[in-house]
């Protein structure tokens, strides 16, 4: 430990009201006796697709794709998920699917 | 689960708590794996640095920050400076401030369970809630709670378990973590699934990646934001028809 108990707690607290705080923010800016802007509601209805893309970029956001492997497992495992999810919809499968092709090749093909 | 029901006043219709329960496992399941491996990869770093797995679960508990503890352990190991610590971590989540915004409906009139769902709110919950409709016989309030409550859980023990026996694991976990990536992706394909969700879902993947080129890894998501943001707004009227 580099800092003492004391301190080490003040961290998480302070991480804690942080991460809070963003959490917290929207809620209390619009709180539920009011109705919020329609503006608001409008964002509240395109926002999750738009996020979800933004997420599923963050993901990939450290992947170099001009060194060796060159993004080819993400591109491939990612590609596994949306074949297999568009042939059988099934999101556990899709994923489980994904994520051991996944494994495979970062740990044996390209390793 | 018992305490939970009395709490909100509501009596006990057999089976509730089951219901919502077996409904909403299944759905973070991916959210299991992913959160466990990354929970334990947690426990194991902080005990590198040489805070317990008191300190590693005192964290999850409380900050619950996910990608933020990561940076906080590089925070642990200098100078100690709360300030930079809050500030850093209002920037790296701010994130969660359009997670607000989206649910601001569905977390509407749900009561004393709303403090817990706002406090817990992340990524991977905010995904699932925002995507998966509860089955006809569950109240979705007791389906948000158990997802919340699920991933939430996952986290803890992935860290404590992380933190107590890290360093006896011989399993190779490299890769395990793609299941949080596989789950936005197929989070993402269900909300293309309506197509007049499709032009946010372009606007969202275009804009990240525009960031990312512009501003790098590190930088991507407030830039990213902005810019969605700015779209969302300036295309308003012809998105809405």
């Amino acid at each position: 430990m580099y800092l003492t108990p004391m301190q080490t707690l003040l961290m998480i607290l302070a991480v804690a009201a942080g991460t809070q705080l963003t959490r917290w923010l929207p809620f209390l800016l619009f709180p539920e006796n009011r109705c919020p802007p329609a503006v608001v509601t409008y964002l509240g209805r395109v926002l999750p697709t738009a996020v979800m893309g933004l997420l599923v970029v963050y993901c990939l956001k450290s992947v170099s794709v001009f060194q060796a492997p060159y993004g080819l497992p993400e591109l491939v495992a990612v590609a596994a998920v949306v074949i297999l999810h568009k042939w059988k919809g099934n999101v556990l499968l899709s994923i489980a699917g994904g994520t051991v092709l996944y494994m495979l090749l970062v740990q044996a093909v390209f390793a | 689960m018992e305490r939970t029901e009395q709490m909100n006043g509501i009596g006990t219709q057999p089976g509730r708590w089951r219901l919502a329960a077996k409904a909403a496992f299944p759905v973070t399941i991916p959210v299991l794996t992913g959160f466990l491996c990354l929970g334990m990869a947690y426990g194991v770093l902080m005990q590198s640095k040489g805070y317990g797995p008191f300190w590693a679960v005192l964290m999850s508990a409380i900050a619950f920050g996910g990608s933020m503890q990561f940076v906080a352990i590089t925070l642990l190991t200098t100078a100690f400076d709360p300030v930079q610590a809050f500030l850093l971590s209002i920037m790296v989540n701010a994130r969660h401030l359009f997670y607000g915004l989206s649910l601001l409906e569905k977390y509407r009139g749900l009561g004393k369970v709303r403090a817990f769902l706002i406090y817990t709110l992340c990524d991977e919950t905010f995904s699932l809630i925002s995507t998966v409709d509860p089955p006809l016989e569950v109240a979705p309030r007791d389906f948000y709670l158990c997802i919340s409550l699920m991933d939430y859980l996952y986290w803890i023990v992935g860290t404590a378990i992380g933190g107590i026996l890290g360093n006896f694991l011989t399993f190779d976990t490299t890769g395990l973590d793609f299941a949080l990536t596989a789950l936005f992706v197929v989070l993402f394909l269900e909300q293309w699934k309506k197509r007049e969700n499709r032009p946010a879902g372009i606007i969202g993947i275009s804009c990240a990646v525009m960031s990312l080129l512009v501003f790098g890894p590190d930088n991507l998501v407030i830039p990213a934001m902005v810019l969605m943001m700015a779209v969302l707004l300036g295309g308003r009227k012809t998105l809405c028809t």
